[in-house]
């Protein structure tokens, strides 16, 4: 993936910046699909499972992108069925295992409120393909911090339990937030090229989103938490991922190349 | 969710119940859909748009809470409706149509 002047080469960085971001949508949108049949009432299964299709359907458009640019031709399904933990690149924050509502609304409201400006700046990329994915994308993410900031307000105001409890969620979120606007070597080389954006750049209005949601919902923002996630792009990850993987991957590795 | 859950959830802490109204095009009415509970109007509307508008059904959504809709009663649809039934007056069959006049 280096190349000889020790930076990645424009196609390859591209690819590998297209796996990013698919896998970021693919990992949360299969964490969201848990909800189903899990949440407060049918109509939040539905919202919940609306979000994640809409997360697996640009992840689906960005894997692609990435076999198509990286020169091995993989497909989509390649790419999400077949490669192991250590070759995902995602975030350790989408990893993480369902846990309760007002967590699952902590972590939306970070994620979408970063995918917000992420789309919104690839609208522009270089790379075609990355340009239209974000064209789409971007108003189906600006719903998804929608309905995460309605939810944080209204547990966040609510009553003193789904007050103290929606703190403890940005509590428990906060650790894996900074990940997401790291810049790493692979966005720094999209980004030099033209068709990324560095993740640093969206910290002031994704953050800026998410802290006046907070305020608004009588809550605190946490300080910078005492540890951080870190490692997801390099694809290091947590406990979480590999049982995420098997549940996603098992059909598609017991009978490959089954349709219906 | 449990049948026990189900039962604690019955009454007083479950979400109310809203009616729900798709504006297919501009120009047509609002034609109710059908309803879906929600802790409040703004989350009604969003619990719309998920629900009924997955398909691209609309263009303009309207959610109405179903205790603030006065309905007729079916033990008064005889009072109600069967008057009209020999009005035959009423109705505008009585003109000729000319031909070229669409949308008549």
């Amino acid at each position: 993936m280096i190349g000889a002047a020790g930076k990645l080469e424009t196609a390859e960085a591209t690819a590998a910046y297209c796996l990013q971001l698919g896998d970021d949508a693919l990992i949360y949108g299969q964490r969201l699909g848990e909800w189903i049949s899990r949440a407060p009432q049918i109509e939040e299964d539905m919202a919940l499972a609306n979000i994640g299709l809409d997360l697996v359907g640009q992840a689906r458009l960005l894997l692609t992108r990435a076999g198509e640019l990286d020169g091995t031709g993989r497909s989509e399904d390649d790419l999400a069925y077949f490669r192991d933990e250590r070759h995902f690149h995602n975030v350790h924050l989408v990893e993480q295992e369902r846990s309760d509502f007002g967590f699952e609304m902590a972590r939306m409201l970070w994620f979408a409120a970063y995918q917000c400006e992420l789309y919104a700046a690839l609208v522009t990329s270089s790379d075609e393909t990355l340009a239209g994915v974000a064209a789409k994308a971007v108003k189906e993410v600006d719903y998804h911090r929608d309905h995460a900031s309605q939810w944080v307000l209204r547990l966040g105001d609510g009553t003193s339990e789904s007050h103290r409890r929606m703190q403890e969620a940005l509590e428990r979120v906060a650790p894996y937030v900074r990940e997401l606007f790291e810049d790493d070597a692979v966005s720094v080389a999209a980004s030099d090229g033209g068709a990324g954006i560095l993740p640093s750049s969206l910290w002031d209005n994704a953050s800026g989103h998410v802290s006046r949601v907070v305020v608004q919902a009588t809550l605190t923002l946490p300080a910078d938490a005492t540890w951080r996630s870190r490692g997801g792009r390099e694809g290091i990850h947590s406990r979480p991922i590999g049982y995420l993987l098997a549940e996603m991957q098992h059909i598609a590795r017991s009978h490959p190349g089954a349709t219906w | 969710m449990s049948t026990a859950a189900g039962k604690n959830n019955s009454s007083e802490r479950s979400w109310p119940l809203w009616e729900v109204f798709v504006r297919a095009k501009r120009g047509l009415s609002h034609v109710h859909v059908g309803s879906l509970h929600a802790p409040d109007a703004e989350m009604a509307l969003r619990n719309g748009r998920d629900v009924y508008t997955r398909r691209q059904e609309g263009v303009s959504l309207w959610v109405v809470r179903s205790t603030d809709i006065t309905a007729s009663s079916p033990d008064e649809r005889d009072s109600f409706f069967d008057p009209a039934a020999d009005k035959v007056y009423r109705h505008p069959t009585f003109y000729d149509v000319p031909e070229d006049v669409e949308y008549l």
